[in-house]
């Protein structure tokens, strides 16, 4: 063999080395891929035939959750509303003082106390949920006690107001990565023509923001809503119909857990159902995460 | 009438509008400047009456052997030594099995990807995951690992799934990192010859290491955090003994405070808060080590 026939031969086996990692690192991306379908069918299965046994009529129309008890009733209504009433109180709290924080740390802020504050605000999303729980449940629940006596150990409004707290990073942080993005040239010319910096803020700099900043706000609602520990905690485990923040309710995640903390046998109704309500839930915050990135992608188009 | 108040009103308020009033402007910006410093006062203030509240319940229980017991039904015997021998395992074996997949990812994503349907897929899905809660990768454990694949209800069940959740946390900040090496870099590799692995290996992932172990960190503070998908594959509330093996039955040290926080009793919200602290030091810890790494890694490059 000359030495051409080896380089030739080297040369191959470098070729065929290359192409194999990169078929390796191609199957290893694609385990977002598989993990989404993953997510899909292990939801689908038992969500059909649950639908099999439970019309969807039944699911939809009924007022009622009761499939734990002999007289059983799968109204989903009372887990998407108490969803709903924690999220929502959860958003009075993020919206506000995310976007506070946001603009403040965008436009007022100087970059050494943006460079302090940021991580410590950043500590707040790193809290482990269950602690949150904690802190909803035998220290912010008899506090608010104390201004309103009627309100029961379990209650939506404490749950919420410290799943608020937890969410506030998240609107911040993304809607300071918004504001930041606006071009300075918008400010300069509105600095031009004799604005303050809290005209500048609020007039120019978040309207032009404002795609970013629905995005956020979408994202923290997905997360409010998927949000599991606080609420299993703190806002009790009665499935009930009601729009009333001081009385225990049961979101859809709380009803997973506390079936998944039974010994619930595996293949009988009541096991599928976590299946039917996490399909519900899956739905509900894909619906929100693709909005949100809509939101992200017109942001994006206009100004990067 | 009422429409032609409207209209007078609206007048009105254009005409306080293009008032020159230099005072009241800065007045505005003056109350805004007061109310974002509460804002921020009132979030860390959150924080700093959480830590305070846990510290002072919890303290009084914190000793040697509160570490070194399993649980019991009486608040005075309990420990959690059961409960943190399974979060550093579930912490160990959701990295082993998250970290290299995520830094593949992310390498064919930076490194190989073209910009065609197959990426766009990969990259909507990993956007979307990232924001799927965490109780519903539970349920994907629960079907997956735990009845498909017949692994029970084990420590490797739950590693499995934490590493999923994580997986996302670990591409993101990757690709980060291995975005930030100068592509200069790569073209001298390339042009002595190296092939792109070669590239790769040697040239781009060295310089990637810090901003890839940091996301390593984050993704293995939330693997420590995480409690919804645990329980719902089914890990236990209450286990006297130590795992054995990656397949036996686990619990895990949220799924502990978990568990003391919902009893009734007032002790066992103190050795909950005791437990609280021990998870809040162990992040800590883990993030001071992500904070220390960073910068000697950095210098040395």
């Amino acid at each position: 063999m000359s030495t051409l026939d080896i380089s030739l031969q080297r040369q191959r086996a470098r070729t065929f080395g290359e192409n194999l990692i990169r078929i390796f690192l191609f199957a290893a991306a694609n385990i977002s891929v598989f993990t989404t379908a993953g997510i899909v069918l292990a939801l689908a299965t038992d969500t059909v035939s649950f639908f099999a046994e439970v019309p969807l009529w039944r699911y939809l129309t009924e007022t009622q959750w009761t499939p734990l008890f002999a007289n059983q009733k799968f109204g989903v209504w009372p887990l998407v509303t108490a969803t709903l009433l924690t999220s929502f109180i959860a958003m009075l709290v993020a919206i506000p003082f995310g976007l506070v924080i946001a603009i403040y740390l965008s436009e007022f802020a100087s970059p050494r106390l943006r460079a302090t504050l940021k991580p410590l605000i950043e500590i707040l999303a790193g809290v482990p949920t269950v602690v949150y729980g904690f802190f909803a449940l035998i220290v912010v629940t008899p506090f608010l006690k104390q201004f309103i006596p009627q309100i029961s150990s379990f209650n939506s409004l404490s749950a919420g107001l410290v799943m608020g707290v937890m969410i506030i990073p998240l609107v911040a942080s993304l809607s300071e990565d918004a504001l930041s993005a606006v071009p300075d040239a918008l400010r300069e010319g509105a600095f031009g023509l004799g604005a303050t910096r809290f005209e500048v803020a609020t007039r120019v700099v978040t309207p032009a923001a404002l795609s970013g900043i629905a995005a956020a706000v979408v994202l923290a609602l997905s997360r409010a809503v998927g949000e599991t520990m606080i609420v299993a905690i703190a806002a009790g485990q009665n499935p009930q119909l009601t729009l009333d923040p001081t009385v225990p309710v049961m979101t859809m995640t709380s009803y997973i857990v506390q079936v998944s903390l039974g010994d619930t046998p595996y293949g009988s109704l009541s096991y599928k159902t976590i299946f039917a309500v996490g399909s519900t839930l899956f739905l509900l915050t894909f619906v929100m995460n693709i909005l949100s990135f809509r939101f992200v992608r017109r942001f994006r188009e206009v100004y990067e | 009438m009422a429409a032609e108040q409207s209209v007078k009103r609206d007048i009105l308020s254009q005409d306080l509008e293009f008032r020159p009033s230099p005072q009241a402007r800065r007045l505005r910006s003056f109350i805004f400047l007061i109310l974002s410093n509460l804002a921020v006062i009132i979030a860390l203030g959150t924080l700093i009456i959480l830590i305070a509240d846990v510290l002072i319940s919890g303290t009084p229980w914190l000793n040697l052997d509160f570490l070194t017991r399993a649980d019991s039904r009486f608040p005075n015997r309990a420990g959690i030594q059961v409960a943190l021998v399974g979060t550093l395992y579930m912490m160990a074996l959701t990295i082993v099995i998250a970290l290299p997949l995520g830094v593949m990812s992310a390498i064919y994503l930076e490194e190989y990807a073209g910009k065609d349907w197959t990426t766009q897929l990969i990259e909507v899905n990993i956007n979307n995951l990232a924001a799927v809660p965490s109780v519903i990768y539970g349920l994907l454990g629960l079907q997956l690992f735990v009845r498909w694949l017949g692994m029970g209800r084990s420590i490797l069940a739950g590693a499995l799934t934490m590493a999923l959740v994580v997986l996302p946390i670990i591409i993101v900040a990757s690709r980060e990192a291995i975005r930030a090496v100068p592509q200069s870099f790569r073209e001298a590799s390339l042009a002595l010859g190296a092939t792109r692995w070669q590239t790769i290996w040697n040239h781009v992932l060295p310089y990637a290491l810090p901003g890839i172990l940091t996301g390593n960190i984050l993704a293995a503070s939330r693997a420590i955090g995480e409690t919804a998908p645990l329980i719902t594959i089914g890990a236990l509330t209450f286990v006297p003994f130590l795992p054995r093996d990656i397949l036996d039955r686990f619990t895990v040290l949220p799924i502990l405070i978990f568990n003391w926080t919902s009893k009734p009793q007032r002790e066992f919200h103190d050795i909950a808060a005791a437990g609280i602290i021990v998870l809040l030091g162990t992040l800590l810890l883990l993030n001071a080590v992500a904070v220390l790494l960073r910068a000697k890694l950095q210098k040395r490059y």
